[in-house]
């Protein structure tokens, strides 16, 4: 079904971008403010899902050619990993680490392993809420 | 610490996501899923072993002691159940490969039982109520999908029946939990029976109590066992024998745990009405398995009998009876899925699901006959099979408490099971045959090794108590006592 | 303000009865939400509604808030949103294959 809402398009290709900005501000703040992966990854989700709104499955599809079931796998398993991986360096399981870094361009830098572990779960949100909403979809289903 | 003890719910989680990679390549999805199954067997073994040697062992996450953190306890009543849960996993595994078909292997059927066992895994294991909560909707959101997948107009209508009771019971879960963070202010099962023991569980905690009493019993099917037999009849064998296996224990296992460790000092009330539930949900089950018509039916509620019986062991509650309810427990998951395999397997050679029309199948497959006649005895807890010994134990148990009409009310329900399987035995496996030797739908080698196997273990824990009834007593001992489960989490001095 | 947030617990779980007692899918789905929502607010009610500092032992000075409440509703959300999704997608699935989003009409009977 090919949906022609000019206004509707014209908005999308200007809102998506200031959306999935937000999307990425609330991923980094979730660190010590109101934010996180799973709001991260229900704002980056509702990005995608306003792009099928406006445009029909199949373009969509072309141009983000991901199997949105995989996106979610990966954000799982890049969430348990981080959790496991505290058991390599014998420390109890979902142990977590930080320091602080000199980077180039940033200067000093607070890096976390919790910031790996976050985007796991906003990878898993956006793939687990894209997914549902083309299930409901009747030809994108599975 | 030990990091080994999230393995059996983490190892599940990470096999089934990486499942999903290899949807195409499905006899790779066979193999790792049963290898991953071995692995958790191998473990919670070692980890039983480990337990019994040294003691209730725990994991606090990311370091935070209790009652700060979320932690995994591991005592033997939790690792025996994740043994025998994993073993029968493996079991259903092996009877799904060669009977579910491609299409469901196509649909992740494989990472949803993986899934469905971390849920399972890791209710067994938790030591916070919260993180009880979430494994069991981690169980429960797998078992939805495992029930309506791949529907008909009759599977997805029975499975949006059992997915709003289910949202509905774990909403109440939740009230119980505010009322109780409300009341106490903690989380940590440890940690609220100590404060519940210090307060002497006021009217207050105990009506809370009750409220947890009415949510672990919908999904335990105890009394609340309406929803039961519509869902468990509708699914594909081998999820059907799973959801019997594994998710009314896990009610179950979570009542124990309630009414031994968090609120064990109201026997008078909470545990009459327990005995009474008991025996109303054994009574119902009678009636149904002796009245049922089609061998669906039959099997579903003998796993409300079965329901009923350990939850007499609960209501009991001195040290011989919980040590029946863990041995019943571990039986009734073995049995319970032979049972629910056989009797899929019956339905699958005959195209028939009413007793009546099915006759002489022993003649066309005797082991698989004698196989089914097996798991009957079991279930009726003939010796030297593995009922006898739970039964025995939660009936001295009754004796010694003086509970004789529980006494009585669980044994007449081995003769309603008695009854039902045999009828079933005697009306489709003895007589006439009606397969004819050509039309013989030939059993696969799958389906009879995971029967047999499933029979190995029937056959093991009834000869082989002598090796199991220590771990069984290391797991009464820490339910008839819970100092001994708090003095394991609660670091010393500091409350 | 804990009386009045437990009435307007009660008020929610009223609604959501109500809606789940009807014979609709749709609103029975609905009713679930918002039984999900009303719990998580008696939640954050039950863990006492004071005012105080953010719990970070380095960033501010006590008395703290407790933060539980809200990982535990946090979780829960998580949760309620998840199962709510699947069981939209199971309703419409069923709408699909049995053609009727009646209750009623879906109760089956026993002879099938």
């Amino acid at each position: 079904m090919k949906i022609n809402d000019v206004i509707l398009r014209t908005v999308v290709k200007g809102v998506v971008f200031i959306i999935l900005t937000l999307g990425m501000y609330l991923f980094f703040a979730g660190h010590n403010a109101p934010g996180g992966g799973f709001i991260g990854g229900l704002v980056l989700a509702s990005a995608v899902v306003l792009l099928y709104l406006a445009y029909d499955i199949e373009t969509i599809q072309k141009t983000m050619p991901f199997d949105f079931k995989k996106v979610a796998a990966v954000g799982v398993l890049l969430a348990t990993g981080t959790a496991l991986g505290s058991v390599l360096f014998d420390v109890p399981f979902l142990s977590h680490t930080d320091g602080y870094f000199d980077l180039p361009l940033l200067g000093e830098t607070h890096l976390t392993t919790v910031t790996i572990f976050e985007a796991g779960v906003a990878l898993t949100v956006v793939g687990v809420v894209v997914t549902i909403i083309l299930s409901i979809n009747e030809e994108g289903g599975e | 610490m030990s990091n080994l003890l999230i393995a059996p719910m983490i190892i599940p989680i990470m096999t089934a996501i990486i499942l999903v990679f290899l949807r195409d390549n499905v006899r790779m999805q066979r193999v790792i899923s049963l290898i991953t199954m071995g692995v958790i067997i191998l473990i919670s073994g070692f980890l039983l072993v480990e337990v019994k040697n040294n003691g209730i062992m725990r994991l606090d996450f990311s370091g935070w002691l209790p009652p700060f953190g979320i932690l995994f306890v591991g005592d033997a009543f939790a690792l025996l159940l994740v043994l025998v849960a994993s073993i029968v996993t493996a079991a259903c595994l092996i009877y799904a490969f060669s009977t579910i078909g491609e299409a469901h292997e196509k649909m992740f059927f494989y990472s949803f039982v993986l899934l469905l066992v971390a849920g399972v895994n890791g209710s067994f294991l938790t030591g916070d109520i919260f993180n009880l909560f979430v494994c069991f909707e981690v169980m429960l959101l797998a078992s939805y999908v495992l029930v309506a997948l791949g529907g008909g107009k009759r599977q997805l209508r029975e499975s949006l029946k059992y997915v709003l009771i289910n949202v509905v019971a774990s909403w109440m879960f939740l009230v119980a939990l505010a009322y109780l963070y409300g009341a106490v202010g903690t989380l940590n099962m440890a940690h609220i029976s100590m404060r519940v023991a210090e307060a002497g569980q006021d009217p207050v905690l105990t009506t809370i109590s009750l409220v947890f009493l009415i949510v672990f019993s919908l999904k335990a099917g105890l009394l609340l066992f309406f929803w039961l037999p519509g869902s468990y009849s509708v699914p594909p064998t081998s999820v059907a024998a799973l959801f019997a296996a594994l998710l009314t224990k896990v009610g179950m296992y979570a009542l124990i745990r309630t009414f031994t460790l968090m609120f064990p000092n109201q026997p008078d009330i909470t545990h009459t009405i327990i005995g009474v539930m008991a025996v109303i949900t054994l009574l119902a089950g009678m009636a149904g398995a002796m009245g049922g018509r089609d061998v669906k039916t039959i099997a579903t509620y003998n796993v409300i009998i079965g329901v009923g019986f350990i939850m007499i062991g609960l209501a009991i509650g001195n040290e011989q009876a919980l040590m029946g309810a863990v041995y019943y427990l571990m039986h009734d998951m073995v049995a319970k899925a032979l049972l629910f395999l056989c009797i899929g397997m019956m339905v699958y050679l005959t195209g028939e699901t009413i007793v009546k029309n099915m006759s002489g199948l022993i003649r066309n497959y005797p082991l698989f006959g004698w196989l089914y006649f097996l798991g009957l005895c079991a279930l009726v807890g003939i010796p030297p099979l593995s009922g006898f010994i739970g039964k025995v134990l939660i009936g001295q148990g009754a004796i010694a408490g003086g509970d004789y009409i529980l006494l009585i009310v669980g044994f007449l329900s081995s003769i309603a099971v008695l009854y039902s399987l045999l009828r079933i035995f005697l009306a489709s496996f003895f007589g006439e045959t009606i397969i004819v030797m050509e039309d013989e739908v030939p059993i696969r080698k799958g389906m009879m090794g995971s029967l047999v196997l499933l029979a190995a273990c029937v056959i093991f824990l009834g000869l082989g108590a002598n090796y199991i009834m220590p771990f069984v007593e290391a797991a009464a001992a820490v339910l008839v006592d819970p100092s001994i489960y708090i003095d394991a989490v609660m670091p010393q001095g500091n409350e | 303000m804990e009386s009045v947030m437990v009435i307007l617990v009660g008020v929610l779980v009223a609604v959501a009865t109500y809606l789940i007692l009807s014979r609709n899918i749709i609103r029975v789905i609905l009713g679930t939400a918002i039984l999900s929502h009303a719990v998580h607010l008696l939640i954050l009610t039950m863990g006492s509604l004071k005012q105080g500092n953010v719990p970070l032992l380095s960033d501010s000075e006590g008395p703290y808030t407790d933060a539980l409440p809200q990982a535990l509703i946090l979780t829960a959300i998580v949760i309620s949103f998840a199962v709510t999704a699947f069981v939209l997608v199971l309703a419409f699935r069923t709408y699909g294959t049995n053609k009727t989003d009646d209750l009623q009409e879906l109760r089956g009977n026993a002879d099938e």
